[in-house]
């Protein structure tokens, strides 16, 4: 019920006093409002909910976590055991 | 970056797995309280990744399935009348009162209409002058703005013929409650990362101290809940208490604030049930007065409904992380998606129902062994 996907804003327009956005999810363009999030433009991307865009994604955030990740993946590599000549002798 | 794809990536999954079993030295349990997160966990075995003793209790964060009995009985009653448009979200349709669901109402001839985004309901209002379009306006606070709307434009146009039924919910006093419990076993949470996109978490700041629980709002997607449990556990073995953001992309300590003040000015804070749980004071939204005039309540008079809820069901347990489906005797035999006997099986979110998706129910009888499979990542 909390659904929210991200998507990108394709263009801008007003309907009825409102501000709405065609926003692409994958091969799926849907309208959305835009009242929400007024600090979106186009080619951003945005979390929509039930018609209504309720956040815009953070770019700069997105890659930060993705990095954390990426850094944490390269330390488990690391935490492999290490193989010496004293170990080699020994099952693992 | 399509913020969808990367966050499924299984090599990354088993990293932060690992990480989690390499710095957990005692068991803990950890609730999701987003009915959308336990959907997730379910769907990519995400619990089944986890070391053994790190136990992921599913919370109440469903709208559908913490919708009383009685309100869905109210709607039943009000979509059942000749002069009426009923309009629901799609979860609300199998729900069964105690009379049969919408979609038996439906076939039986009740103008009965699935909508994408509450705004559809003006839409339907424009095209239907002479009829009375009500809303089932459900949810926790991520779909507040969007009902909130309705009813704000609703009377800025003089859509007198527009009206809504709340049932809205709050995840903060509902965390407050399950931690007070006697029986209660939490010991951390994965925050709901949409219902703070719009709130933010500064609300969650004074439980996570007063009741020294950590707790990481979390995203939707397998790294996310992965990450987030990885966030809970570290704090918890450092014996520290305080909120964490793991959802930083999308939102940040102040919410939507926006959207919270559309919210406000159309609803303010009430006491309301939780099926399943009972009365929890302060945790819901109602209509404030200025705009009676759109309340389905006031408009259909419909009587005090008394229901009666099967007494075999433990969902009242299962929502507050007591227990877990399995304990059930009824769960995947009386009691199915099809055959719901209470509010955790009722809709596709409810642990209930997501554990039966998944073909939990088929195990039934080896819960006590190890898991041996994890599925579900890609």
């Amino acid at each position: 019920m909390c659904l929210a996907i991200p998507g990108k804003v394709l263009e801008e327009f007003e309907r009825d006093g409102m501000r709405m956005a065609k926003v692409q999810f994958g091969g799926i363009v849907r309208e959305a409002s835009l009242d929400y999030v007024p600090a979106a433009q186009v080619g951003d991307y945005v979390l929509v909910h039930v018609g209504f865009a309720i956040s815009t994604v953070n770019a700069e955030e997105a890659e930060h976590t993705y990095q954390l990740l990426e850094e944490m993946d390269q330390l488990t590599e690391l935490d492999a055991p290490v193989v010496d000549e004293v170990s080699a002798r020994k099952p693992q | 970056m399509k913020y969808i794809d990367e966050y499924r990536n299984a090599r990354l999954a088993r990293s932060i797995v690992s990480e989690i079993r390499r710095i957990q030295t005692r068991p803990w349990v950890i609730m999701e309280v987003c009915g959308g997160q336990t959907h997730s966990i379910v769907k990519h075995g995400i619990d089944r990744l986890l070391p053994e003793g790190v136990e992921l209790v599913h919370g109440p964060g469903c709208p559908v399935c913490v919708t009383p009995l009685e309100t869905i009985d109210k709607a039943h009653a009000i979509a059942a009348k000749p002069d009426v448009i009923f309009c629901s979200f799609g979860d609300m349709l199998r729900v069964p009162g105690s009379h049969g669901d919408l979609f038996t109402l439906k076939s039986q001839g009740a103008d009965i209409r699935v909508v994408y985004s509450p705004l559809d309901c003006l839409k339907i209002a424009r095209a239907n002058p002479e009829k009375k379009i009500v809303f089932f306006a459900i949810g926790f606070e991520t779909t507040a703005p969007a009902n909130a709307m309705l009813v704000f434009r609703a009377r800025q146009e003089g859509a007198k013929n527009v009206s809504v039924l709340v049932s809205h919910s709050l995840v903060p006093p509902s965390m407050t409650y399950i931690l007070q419990s006697p029986q209660n076993r939490v010991q951390g949470f994965l925050g709901p990362g949409h219902v703070c996109t719009i709130m933010g978490y500064r609300e969650y700041e004074p439980i996570s101290e007063r009741y020294k629980v950590p707790i990481a709002i979390t995203g939707f997607e397998p790294l996310d809940l992965l990450q987030g449990t990885l966030m809970v556990v570290r704090q918890l073995e450092k014996g520290t208490a305080t909120v964490e953001n793991q959802y930083s992309r999308v939102l940040d300590r102040d919410g939507n604030v926006t959207a919270r003040k559309l919210v406000n000015s159309v609803f303010e804070v009430s006491d309301r049930k939780w099926r399943g749980v009972g009365w929890i004071s302060k945790s819901g939204y109602k209509l404030r007065w200025e705009f009676r005039e759109h309340d389905a309540e006031r408009i259909f008079e419909v009587k005090e409904i008394d229901t009666n809820e099967p007494a075999i069901c433990i969902s009242g347990q299962i929502l507050k992380g007591i227990k877990k489906p399995h304990d059930c005797p009824a769960f995947g035999t009386l009691c199915t998606p099809l055959t719901p006997l209470g509010a955790t099986m009722v809709s596709a979110e409810g642990a209930c129902a997501a554990y039966y998706a998944y073909g939990r129910h088929l195990d039934k009888q080896k819960t006590a062994a190890a898991p041996t499979q994890v599925g579900g990542i890609a």
